[in-house]
């Protein structure tokens, strides 16, 4: 490996990945039985983090930024005038090796612009996956992007030695993809997506049978979707991630507050600020999708068709939804316990847990550590003590706001605590 | 009726040793303890001072004990309690044992009980450095072939990491030494064990010197660095953040945060 060069398309296939924000290295179950190296049952290590808070957990490069697409919304563009490169099979494998050993990483994301055809390009992926896995006997995680319009046997393939796969729709709409990607079309995105979902759903089913079957993706599927790149709503990009949630089981949708990279017309102009926030209140309502029991259309739907920036969801679905509050929490179910605003999950599980010894007052709830602060005006517990003006949404709201104004400037950090 | 007398005990600050004690303890029937390690040894003008000689057998009748009467996770907390060799751990750790001994239920979640909020929280917080350690453990590898890895946690985490490293690495020989406590662990392709180093005069271990380290080595930290470096978003940076999941102290041994 000569170095010189190789740092140098490190550099620029490094620099390239960087926008894809996924970086989760959890849910395999792959072990080292046979005393080789790597292991990937834990949880996932974030073995350093970057300046902007970000987890690094794997080595996230490009296989080559040569692209034959001109995506308007990627620095990887055809039209765009960049350095280019591109790593030999085995320069990848040698680094992703020497990475691991070092305990630098907890293993690869290969991804990759698209040269010649997709399958030449998802053949070479592939390549690099089958090498670590036969040839280094290597068990650490590997996440390989599916390239958009690759042949379902390269799929399978890829499935055999990958993690976890993963195609990026990038753009919500078909309209806006059709305005930034004109040569693409989302049947290539979706195509890969469905023969991996059917492989993994055939790999768990024979492997009832059969507990040698060879593990398929044991990671799953994941996509990312640009955010504030195609003039999309809130509404039109949560509902796209229901929908993919649903449709193809994907394991994680992941959105990313679009980093102007060009000026061109059709996008946001160089010098506009990443959409932090509405990044992550997005992460937010998908939270409250996966883990609290809400519906994607109470959230957003036609009348409501963007998130409020000035409080996260839940707050939001409550303000508009008074009716169902103030909550008993001696009673109430779990679902209703976790609609209630400022209430993570955790506390949730300890109320459930403790209200079977006695009931609960204000007392007990703030010795557990439940955060009271915004959640006192939403619940009654054992005390005649409780929130009694009968007080509108908006009236609330403003209450609240001038209550947690200095909490609201964390909420620019990109990896806040969810739900505080 | 039996005094209330004071009691010094003096064991080898070792796991084992601090079970042995327990077991003297009750052996004994001594009522007020206090356990020092030889280093702290501090003269005390009352009370008695018994020299504890580690007991593997009694240690074990001790652990197995304990094991009866905690759950797994609480058996593991003590263990980690421990080794946050935080002053007078050994007090709280006794009475945690002798709460769990004498309760018919199961204790450790009781956290009203002020023993085991101090235990969990102290447990806490070794096993979130142990979880350090194992992202931020960064081998080097040497000219005798093993990857070697300095240290110097707040507590003493080495045990803790041991499996994790031998099964992720069971390919490779390696070494992680804690620079602080100046003991470490090798691992030679078959075991674990704990090893001394007698580490030559002046040598720095922030410093990748060709004498002892392979020729590409500092090529590889090069590599690392710039994907360190190319990874990062320039119009997202949050330093406060970062200085949160990583915090300075971590610094010294993470070749990412040398240049
Ligand atoms: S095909 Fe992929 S790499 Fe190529 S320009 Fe489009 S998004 Fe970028």
């Amino acid at each position: 490996m000569s170095f010189e060069r190789t740092q140098e398309k490190l550099k620029i296939l490094a620099d390239a990945a960087k926008y894809d924000v996924s970086c989760a290295s959890s849910g395999s179950k792959r072990s080292n039985a046979s005393k080789g190296l790597g292991d990937a049952t834990g949880m996932g290590i974030c073995h350093s983090y970057t300046e902007d808070g970000r987890c690094v957990s794997l080595l996230k490069i490009l296989l080559t930024n040569y692209c034959i697409f001109d995506c308007a919304y990627c620095v990887t563009r055809k039209s765009n005038d960049i350095k280019r490169a591109a790593f030999q099979v085995q320069e990848v494998v040698d680094l992703t090796i020497n990475f691991y050993r070092r305990n630098y990483i907890e293993g690869l994301f290969l991804s990759s612009g698209i040269f010649k055809s997709a399958d030449y390009t998802m053949e070479r992926l592939v390549a690099v996956a089958k090498k670590l896995r036969l040839e280094e006997n290597f068990n650490g995680y590997i996440h390989l992007k599916s390239i958009p319009g690759a042949s379902d046997e390269l799929m399978k393939e890829a499935g055999l030695y990958a993690d976890r796969l993963s195609v990026n729709i990038e753009i919500p709409t078909r309209e806006g993809l059709k305005l930034l990607a004109p040569e693409k079309n989302r049947e290539d995105f979706i195509k890969p997506m469905v023969k991996v979902k059917n492989e993994i759903i055939q790999y768990q089913s024979e492997k009832k049978i059969i507990k040698s079957t060879p593990k398929f993706a044991p990671a799953g599927q994941s996509t990312q979707m640009i955010i504030g790149a195609s003039g999309e709503s809130d509404q039109q990009i949560m509902w796209t991630s229901n929908y993919f949630y649903k449709k193809f089981n994907l394991k994680r949708v992941y959105y990313s507050g679009y980093i102007p990279i060009s000026y061109d017309s059709r996008l946001p102009q160089i010098g506009t600020d990443v959409p932090m926030l509405r990044e992550n209140r997005l992460y937010q309502t998908d939270w409250l999708m996966r883990f609290y029991g809400f519906e994607v259309h109470e959230i957003l739907n036609n009348d409501h068709q963007n998130l409020d920036l000035d409080v996260d969801p839940k707050l939001g679905w409550a303000l508009r939804n008074m009716e169902h509050f103030p909550v008993d929490v001696n009673k109430a179910d779990q679902l209703m316990l976790a609609r209630i605003p400022g209430l993570g999950m955790k506390s949730v599980y300890k109320i459930i847990q403790a209200r079977q010894f006695r009931k609960l007052n204000w007392d007990h709830l703030k010795r557990m550590g439940v955060a009271l602060n915004r959640a006192k005006y939403f619940l009654v517990c054992d005390s005649r003590d409780f929130e009694r003006r009968d007080l509108t949404g908006p009236q609330l709201k403003s209450i609240i706001l001038q209550n947690t104004t200095s909490k609201y400037q964390k909420i620019l950090s990109p990896q806040l605590n969810l739900f505080e | 009726m039996l005094v209330s007398e004071e009691h010094t005990l003096i064991y080898d600050g070792t796991f084992d040793g601090f079970l042995t004690g327990v077991f003297d303890v009750y052996e004994l029937k001594l009522q007020t303890v206090i356990f020092q390690r030889p280093e702290s040894v501090q003269e005390s003008l009352f009370g008695n001072t018994l020299e504890i000689t580690t007991d593997l057998n009694k240690a074990d009748r001790v652990w197995k004990g304990i094991k009866s009467k905690t759950s797994a996770r609480g058996s593991s907390r003590l263990y980690a309690a421990f080794l946050s060799g935080q002053w007078q751990v050994e007090a709280l750790l006794l009475d945690y044992i002798q709460l769990a001994f004498e309760s018919a239920l199961l204790i450790d979640s009781d956290f009203s009980n002020e023993t085991v909020l101090k235990i969990s929280q102290i447990a806490k917080s070794v096993g979130r450095e142990k979880h350090r350690m194992e992202a931020f453990v960064r081998f080097r590898l040497t000219n005798d072939g093993i990857y070697f890895a300095t240290i110097e946690p707040d507590f003493d985490v080495l045990p803790l990491i041991s499996k994790h490293f031998k099964n992720r690495y069971a390919d490779q020989k390696w070494i992680i030494y804690d620079m602080k406590r100046g003991y470490g662990l090798y691992y030679d392709l078959d075991k674990v064990e704990v090893m001394q180093l007698s580490l030559p005069e002046g040598f720095d271990a922030t410093k990748t010197k060709s004498d002892y380290f392979i020729a590409s080595e500092l090529e590889f930290q090069t590599l690392w660095q710039d994907y360190f470096e190319s990874t990062n978003i320039a119009s997202r940076k949050n330093m406060k953040l970062n200085v949160q999941h990583v915090p300075k102290r971590y610094w010294k041994y993470l070749s990412e945060k040398l240049r």
